[in-house]
C-alpha cells in the first residue's frame, strides 16, 4: 500500500511539472497505465484518485469483468477489471495491482489496472484513429492511438465506457458490429 | 415626490437572487397553509368545527392573498380576496355554513392551488378560468359589486369602499433596522401609490451627518397623503410587512358613510385572531408588534433546507460504522485488558442510537402532507365518472421520512383512481345492492412493528375474480387451466401490460397504473399486498420502511461472503433435520416445519457463490416473511450476529441487482450486499428449472 501511496506521489509531482510547463489548449493530458505488456491512456480529468487494489465484494451474477464493490469513504463503489474488460483474461490482483478512481457527473467507478505509469501531454492532431483489426479486443472502448517517445499508448473513452451502468457496451457504434460485444460479456445472459 | 426620486439606488439593491429566494420561501409557506386550508375545511365538512376553525381558514387565505401581493401576483391576489371576503363574512357569522358554501370553499381552494402553482411555475393559466367560481364566491358573499376584481385586479380593493374618495393621511417613520429585514419603504410607498393619487413629504429630521450616517440605517421619515377610494383596511394592509418595523400612524381625513357590508371588510384585515380592544380605535392607529398573522407563538419550528439535514445523516451513518468497528475491536480485546473501554463503546453505541433516531425523526414528517392533496382528486375524479364518493382520512399524523412520503404521492393518486374507477359502483347500481349511494373510501396509516402501513380499502365491488382470471389467461400471463389461489388471482393485476376495465378511460384502465404502484412502492423498499373478500370491496395494503437510510439486519456468512437480511423480515431461524427436508420435483427442495412446507433457497446458488455450506442441516435456515405472507427459508453457512446498518445505493454508481436491496458498510470497512426478500423470490421463482437442474446434479453426493 505505502509503495502505492508513494506511486501516486510521485505522479502528482509529474502532474505539478507538466502544469508548469504549461499544456496549449490543444493538448489534452493523459495519465497512462499498463495491462500486461500495452500502455493504455486516459483522460487526467476523470481521475479522482489511484489506490492499491483491496480485496471486494462480490456482487452475484455479475459479468467477468465486474470485481465487485468497495467502500471508498462510505460510497460503495464498482470495480472493473479492465484487462477482462478488453477480453484478455481476468487479472489476478496482487497488492501491488492499482485501481485508479474515475467518475463523471453521475457515477464514480474504480479501474483494476497492473501499474500507472506516465501523465502524457498529448496533442489533439496526434491522436491516430484505432485501426480496425478484427481482433477479440473491445475496440469501442478506445478513443484513439497517440505516440510517446519510443512507446505507443491506447487512449481509453470513460464516456462510453460509463455509457452503461455495468460497463456493459449498449449496442452504439453502428460501424463496429455485433461481434465485439459478444466477447466483451459472454457471460452476460445470466447477469439480467 | 422628489423624496421618493432620492432614493432609487435602494430600489436596486435586492438582489435577483433574494428575491427568488422570498418567492420560494412563500411558495413553501403557500403549499403548507394550502394544507392546513384543505384540513380545515375537512374539519368544517364533517362538523368538527369550533371557533378556530373559520379564523384559521380565513388568516390561511389571507397569509396567501398577502405575500402574493408582495410579489405582485395580481389574479392571486385578486381571487384571494373575493375568496377572502365571503371568508371574512362567514366567521362574522354573516354567511352561513352550509354544506354547499363548504363545497365552493373546496372547490375556491382548489382553484387557489392551481392558481398558486401557475404563478409558481410561471405558467399561464387559461384567462377566466377563475371567473365563473370568483362569481359563485361574489353571490355567496351577498353579491358584492359583482365584476370588480375581474375588471381592476390590481386595485382589487376598490370594491371595498363606496365610491367616494377618502383622504388618509399616514405618518410613516420606519425603524433604523428595517432595511435589515429586507423592507424598503420605495416599494410600499409605491404600493399605495396603486390605491390612488399619493403625496409624499419626507421627514430629514433623523438625518444625521454624512460622515456619522450608517448606510443601512433607515433614517427618513415620511407622511403620506393619499386620496383613494379603498377601505382603510386596504391603507393597512399596504404596510402590512413592514407594521412591526415602523411606527405608522393612519388617519381618514375625509370620513365617509361606512355602510352595510363594508363594515365587515373595514376592520383592519389580517387581524383574525380575537383582538385587544383598542386596535381597531376610531382613530385607526396601529399599535403593533405581534399582530401579524403568525403570532410569536407560532413560531416553535425553524426552516432547514434538506440538503443540511441530509449532511448530518450521512454523517451519522459514517458515525455508526466507526461504532460498530470500534465494537468489534473491542470484543477482540480480552475483557479485563480494557474494561473501561468496553463500556465506552458501550455507551457510544446507546448514545449514537439515540442521535440517530433523532435525526430520523428530524426527516420524518406527517403523511398529512400527501394525504391533504387527495381529497380534491377524490372529489374532482368522482364529478369526472358520475360516482358520488367520501373519502375517510385516518392517521394523518403518522410520520415518516421525507423522501418516502414525496414518492408516496404516485402511488397514492393511482390506488385512489383506481378505488373510484374500478371499485366504487355508479349510484344506481350501488342502490340496486342495497348499498348507500355514496362510496366510502378510506385512506389511513399507521405505524406497524417498525414499518408504516397505509390502507386504502373501498367498499365498492371488490375484485371481480373471473374476469381477472379470464383476462390474465387471455393475455397469456397465466396458463390455461391453471388453479390459482384467490390471493394469487389477486396479484395478477400486479402484472405490467394487465388491465380489465372493458373501456379505456382516462382515469384509469390503461393497465400501466397497477404495476407502476408495485413497483414504485418497491423502489421505496416496501410491499403491496391486495384483499378483496367477495362483494365487500377491496383492500390494498402498502408497507412501508420508516426510513431509507437505516435498517436493523442479521448479518449472514455464505462462503467467504457476507449478506445482511433485513431484520423486520426474519420470522426464526434454525437448523433443520435431514428428515425435516423433502425435494420436490420440479420446485427445489422445502422444509417442513409445524406442519407447514417452506420453500428452500439456497443463497449460493442464488448467489453463485463457491465453498458454502450446500447442506442445509449443517448450515442455517432462516425463515423469512415478505408482505403477503409468504415464507421461504434461506439456507446460509452461519449467523453471525444483529446489527444496525446504513442503507447505502449499489445502483448510485453500479446497477440493480437481483436479490438485492442495497448495500452497507460492516465495521472491518468492507461492504455487505443487503437482500431484498421479495425479489429474491422473485428471482427463484423466474429460474426454477435452472435451480432445479442445479439441485439435481449436485444433491446426490451429498444426501
Amino acid at each position: 500500500m505505502r509503495s502505492q501511496q508513494n506511486q501516486a506521489g510521485v505522479h502528482d509531482n509529474q502532474v505539478a511539472a507538466h502544469e508548469k510547463s504549461g499544456a496549449d489548449e490543444h493538448s489534452h493530458q493523459f495519465m497512462t497505465f499498463t495491462l500486461g505488456a500495452e500502455e493504455y491512456g486516459i483522460d487526467i480529468m476523470v481521475v479522482r484518485e489511484i489506490k492499491g487494489w483491496t480485496e471486494t465484494t462480490t456482487i452475484p451474477n455479475a459479468p467477468p469483468h465486474v470485481r465487485g464493490v468497495i467502500n471508498l469513504r462510505g460510497v460503495v463503489v464498482p470495480i472493473f477489471d479492465l484487462r477482462a474488460r478488453f477480453g484478455m483474461g481476468q487479472t489476478e490482483p496482487t497488492k501491488m495491482h492499482v485501481v485508479i478512481i474515475v467518475s463523471n457527473d453521475a457515477r464514480t467507478v474504480g479501474l483494476l489496472v497492473d501499474t500507472v505509469s506516465d501523465i502524457i501531454s498529448v496533442n489533439q492532431d496526434s491522436i491516430r484513429p484505432v485501426p480496425e483489426m478484427g481482433l477479440p479486443t473491445d475496440d469501442n472502448f478506445l478513443d484513439g492511438l497517440v505516440t510517446s517517445g519510443e512507446r505507443m499508448v491506447t487512449l481509453v473513452s470513460l464516456e462510453r465506457l460509463f455509457a452503461s451502468r455495468t460497463g456493459r457496451l449498449p449496442t452504439i457504434d453502428a460501424n463496429s458490429g455485433a461481434a465485439p460485444l459478444e466477447t466483451g460479456g459472454g457471460e452476460l445472459a445470466q447477469a439480467s | 415626490m422628489s423624496p421618493v426620486a432620492s432614493v432609487p439606488s435602494i430600489e436596486d439593491e435586492p438582489a435577483v437572487t433574494s428575491v427568488d429566494d422570498f418567492k420560494k420561501t412563500y411558495f413553501e409557506e403557500c403549499a403548507e397553509l394550502l394544507d392546513a386550508l384543505y384540513a380545515q375545511l375537512t374539519n368544517l365538512a364533517e362538523q368538527r368545527a369550533d371557533d378556530e376553525t373559520m379564523h384559521a381558514i380565513f388568516r390561511a387565505v389571507h397569509s396567501i392573498k398577502g405575500g402574493g401581493g408582495a410579489f405582485g401576483f395580481d389574479r392571486l391576489v385578486a381571487f384571494a380576496h373575493v375568496f377572502e371576503t365571503l371568508l371574512d363574512l362567514m366567521r362574522d357569522g354573516r354567511v352561513a355554513v352550509t354544506p354547499d358554501v363548504i363545497a365552493l370553499l373546496q372547490r375556491a381552494t382548489d382553484a387557489l392551488s392551481d392558481i398558486i402553482d401557475a404563478a409558481r411555475t410561471g405558467r399561464e393559466i387559461a384567462s377566466g378560468f377563475e371567473d365563473e367560481l370568483a362569481a359563485a364566491l361574489r353571490e355567496a358573499a351577498g353579491g358584492a359589486g359583482p365584476g370588480t376584481a375581474q375588471q381592476t385586479p390590481l386595485r382589487p380593493q376598490a370594491e371595498d369602499g363606496g365610491t367616494v374618495p377618502r383622504r388618509y393621511r399616514i405618518r410613516f417613520s420606519p425603524r433604523m433596522e428595517m432595511f435589515q429585514r429586507a423592507n424598503e419603504p420605495l416599494l410600499v410607498i409605491r404600493d399605495l401609490k396603486r390605491l390612488g393619487k399619493v403625496t409624499v413629504e419626507a421627514d430629514l429630521s433623523r438625518l444625521p451627518e454624512l460622515a456619522a450616517m450608517e448606510p443601512e440605517q433607515a433614517y427618513l421619515a415620511w407622511t403620506l397623503e393619499v386620496e383613494t377610494t379603498a377601505a382603510k383596511a386596504a391603507v393597512e394592509e399596504v404596510f402590512e410587512f413592514v407594521s412591526d418595523d415602523c411606527e405608522l400612524k393612519i388617519e381618514i381625513e375625509t370620513d365617509v358613510p361606512v355602510s352595510g357590508p363594508t363594515t365587515a371588510s373595514d376592520r383592519p384585515a389580517g387581524r383574525a385572531l380575537p383582538q385587544p380592544p383598542g386596535t381597531g380605535s376610531p382613530n385607526g392607529s396601529i399599535s403593533k408588534p405581534g399582530a401579524r398573522v403568525e403570532g410569536p407563538a407560532a413560531v416553535q419550528s425553524i426552516r432547514v433546507d434538506v440538503d443540511k439535514v441530509d449532511r448530518v445523516v450521512n454523517l451519522v451513518g459514517e458515525l455508526v460504522i466507526n461504532q460498530s468497528m470500534l465494537m468489534q475491536f473491542g470484543r477482540d480485546l480480552p475483557i479485563d485488558t480494557a474494561p473501561a473501554l468496553i463500556n465506552g463503546i458501550e455507551t457510544l453505541s446507546q448514545n449514537l442510537r439515540e442521535l440517530q433516531e433523532s435525526i430520523m425523526a428530524m426527516r420524518a414528517q406527517p403523511v398529512k402532507s400527501v394525504f391533504m392533496r387527495m381529497p380534491r382528486l377524490v372529489r374532482e375524479l368522482a364529478t369526472q365518472l358520475g360516482k358520488e364518493a367520501h373519502l375517510v382520512i385516518t392517521g394523518e399524523a403518522t410520520e415518516i421520512d421525507k423522501t418516502v412520503i414525496e414518492q408516496l404521492a404516485d402511488p397514492l393518486t393511482h390506488l385512489l383512481r383506481n378505488a373510484l374507477d374500478h371499485g366504487i359502483e355508479s349510484p344506481e347500481e350501488r342502490r340496486a345492492r342495497g348499498k348507500p349511494p355514496k362510496g366510502t373510501i378510506h385512506l389511513g396509516a399507521e405505524h406497524r412493528s417498525g414499518r408504516i402501513v397505509i390502507e386504502i380499502a373501498d367498499d365498492g365491488r371488490g375484485i371481480d375474480r373471473e374476469r381477472v382470471l379470464a383476462k390474465a389467461q387471455s393475455r397469456g400471463l397465466v396458463a390455461p387451466g391453471a388453479s390459482l389461489t384467490d390471493e394469487e388471482i389477486n396479484n395478477l393485476i400486479f402484472l405490467p401490460g394487465f388491465s380489465t376495465a372493458d373501456n379505456v378511460s382516462n382515469i384509469s384502465g390503461r393497465g400501466v397504473g397497477m404495476d407502476v404502484v408495485k413497483r414504485n412502492v418497491q423502489a421505496l423498499g416496501g410491499r403491496v399486498a391486495v384483499e378483496s373478500p367477495a362483494g365487500s370491496g377491496s383492500r390494498f395494503i402498502l408497507s412501508l420502511p420508516l426510513t431509507l437510510a437505516v435498517l436493523d439486519g442479521m448479518v449472514v456468512a455464505v462462503g467467504k461472503e457476507t449478506y445482511i437480511v433485513p431484520l423486520t423480515n426474519i420470522v426464526e431461524s434454525l437448523r433443520p433435520k435431514p428428515a425435516d427436508i423433502h425435494p420436490v420435483v420440479d420446485r427445489g427442495d422445502v422444509l417442513a416445519i409445524r406442519g407447514a412446507y417452506v420453500p428452500l433457497v439456497y443463497l449460493h446458488r442464488s448467489f453463485a457463490v463457491p465453498d458454502a455450506v450446500t447442506d442445509p442441516c449443517l448450515g442455517i435456515v432462516v425463515i423469512v416473511e415478505s408482505e403477503g405472507g409468504k415464507r421461504i427459508g434461506i439456507v446460509v453457512d452461519q449467523l453471525l450476529g444483529q446489527q444496525q446498518v446504513v442503507v447505502k445505493s449499489v445502483e448510485a454508481n453500479y446497477d440493480s441487482i437481483d436479490g438485492v436491496g442495497g448495500a452497507t458498510i460492516l465495521g472491518n470497512g468492507r461492504v455487505a450486499l443487503i437482500l431484498d426478500i421479495a425479489r429474491l423470490r422473485d428471482a427463484q421463482r423466474r429460474s426454477p428449472r435452472s435451480e432445479t437442474q442445479a439441485f439435481v446434479s449436485s444433491s446426490p453426493g451429498m444426501q
